[in-house]
């Protein structure tokens, strides 16, 4: 950047820039060692500083083996799925701004999105894609775990944490199915819960807790919102934090074959 | 205890061989020779060199005794480490003050990972992978989205049931076990023992090998979970119509909503 600046006004430019880069306020911003600090030439150590001296070091060592990074071995589907959930979090928040959880209003403010908000059918689509997509790539990732033999000492109680976030993958995805208020979505969640309500013991009783009375209605679409936009959420964020914590802490990613 | 490497053992027995035959000639001009030669050369300031001769002939008293200390110690060198007999005076061969008691090899203390593996930088070598593909994803649900509209279907009326009424795709698996058992084996007790069987499975599962040839058991029997979990849903998704009673797609119709 600092050259093709050059070219238009060689002094005064790289002055403003050295000014900028050695101010209290831009120190504070990025870290030392951080690329931005002092520009990025391609070697080793700064190659370990990209990772080391910005926010990508919670998720990524400075190195890995190898094979981890080879498509083959991965399809990229683990890391796909949780793109997949940040693509899902940045349309669905958009779709709140439009959204009303109440029986009179829902269908009508989802129809009103598609015809008179910009972009409103985009997102909605997106949103909705997205989420089958999501289903399908983190059981896919579930497929590849396992046939990779992956699950093996120490790696066990990652895969039993990936089962509880295929479960709540599953579960978000239900909980918004019903969000439209239309006869597609009423009738799903119908013949969910009553499957549900075959419970042994007190399969009434989850049914009544999950349909926040003893039949669909108003009431089951605040509950389910609130468990779709919030409390879902929060909670496979919190068991995706442990998820990657673990993938690194038990070595990396298990391999090669 | 450790074996001292074959080249550190030569070296010091040099050095052991080298500072005996300097000692005999040293001995006796050790002061005045000393002196304007390093002066000659040597940009150490006067009050320095001064205090460094008065401190070499205070030491001279007792220099005898630290030679005979230093011809113990470095045969001590096989192993264990001996404390010098006296304070160390301007000692070694070649004017080191330090000297060499006993070599630790690496494994004998820490314990150290074996062969170091082959690994590469996350940056560039992850990261892009990654960025790629999330750029690809992104644009193959942008492009499928200008496409395709998601379903809506008229308001939800609950006193007007669609005929066939299905769950969500991934749940019509399930729906279609309604049609094999009692509801609450195909609604609860299967997909229960299905998550169960699927938490448990690595305790279970004992092999140390991930190799596919060395675990066909595990491989057969997670292959014929995900075939029946597809196969059932397909059932369901496409070959159930009003009624859900058994059509082919290709003469009654699709009855399948995403």
């Amino acid at each position: 950047m600092a050259k093709t600046m050059q070219n238009k006004g060689p002094s005064k430019v790289s002055e403003l820039i050295d000014k900028t880069q050695s101010s209290q306020a831009w120190n504070s911003i990025f870290r030392p060692g951080s690329i931005f600090r002092k520009g990025y030439t391609d070697s080793p150590r700064n190659r370990s500083y990209v990772i080391m001296n910005s926010v990508l070091y919670h998720l990524h060592p400075v190195k890995v083996k190898r094979h981890a990074v080879k498509v083959s071995y991965t399809l990229c589907l683990g890391g796909l799925s949780f793109f997949l959930f940040i693509l899902l979090t940045v349309t669905g928040i958009f779709l709140m701004f439009f959204y009303r959880p109440t029986a009179a209003q829902a269908w009508n403010d989802i129809y009103h999105l598609q015809t008179s908000v910009t972009f409103g059918l985009l997102v909605r689509n997106m949103h909705r894609w997205s989420a089958h997509l999501m289903v399908l790539s983190v059981f896919l990732h579930m497929a590849r775990v396992f046939y990779h033999g992956a699950y093996t000492p120490p790696r066990e109680f990652n895969w039993v944490i990936g089962v509880v976030l295929l479960l709540l993958t599953l579960l978000l995805s239900f909980t918004g199915y019903l969000l439209p208020w239309d006869q597609l979505a009423l009738w799903a969640v119908t013949v969910g819960t009553n499957m549900m309500g075959y419970t042994p013991v007190f399969g009434n009783q989850v049914r009544f807790v999950l349909l926040g009375g003893s039949e669909i209605g108003t009431d089951t679409l605040l509950r389910w919102y609130v468990l779709h936009v919030l409390m879902l959420p929060f909670v496979i964020v919190i068991f995706m934090a442990i998820h990657f914590w673990r993938v690194r802490k038990d070595g990396g990613i298990s391999g090669p074959l | 205890m450790t074996e001292i490497p074959e080249h550190l053992r030569k070296r010091a027995e040099e050095a052991r061989a080298k500072a005996a035959a300097a000692k005999a000639e040293d001995a006796a001009p050790a002061a005045e020779a000393d002196a304007p030669a390093s002066e000659a050369e040597s940009k150490i300031p006067a009050h320095l060199l001064e205090r460094a001769k008065a401190a070499r002939s205070k030491a001279a008293g007792g220099d005898a005794a630290a030679a005979g200390g230093s011809e113990v110690t470095p045969a001590a060198g096989g192993g264990t480490a001996v404390a010098p007999a006296a304070p160390p005076v301007a000692a070694g061969p070649g004017g080191h003050t330090q000297r060499l008691l006993t070599v630790v090899k690496s494994g004998s203390i820490q314990d150290v990972k074996a062969a170091p593996q082959d690994k590469v930088h996350v940056w560039p070598h992850l990261l892009s992978v990654e960025f790629v593909a999330a750029l690809a994803c992104l644009a193959f649900v942008f492009i499928f989205s200008i496409f395709v509209n998601a379903p809506l279907l008229e308001l939800a009326d609950i006193n007007k049931t669609p005929n066939p009424s299905k769950a969500p795709w991934y749940f019509l698996g399930l729906q279609e076990l309604l049609a094999l058992f009692h509801p609450m084996v195909a609604g609860v007790l299967l997909p229960g023992i299905g998550l169960g069987g699927l938490m448990i499975a690595p305790y279970i599962d004992k092999n140390p090998s991930a190799k596919p040839e060395d675990r066909k058991f595990a491989v057969a029997l997670f292959t014929i979970f995900l075939m029946s979990c597809a196969v059932l849903t397909m059932i369901g998704s496409f070959f159930r119509g009003p009624g859900q009673l058994f059509v082919f797609p290709w003469t009654a119709g699709l009855f399948f909503e995403l």
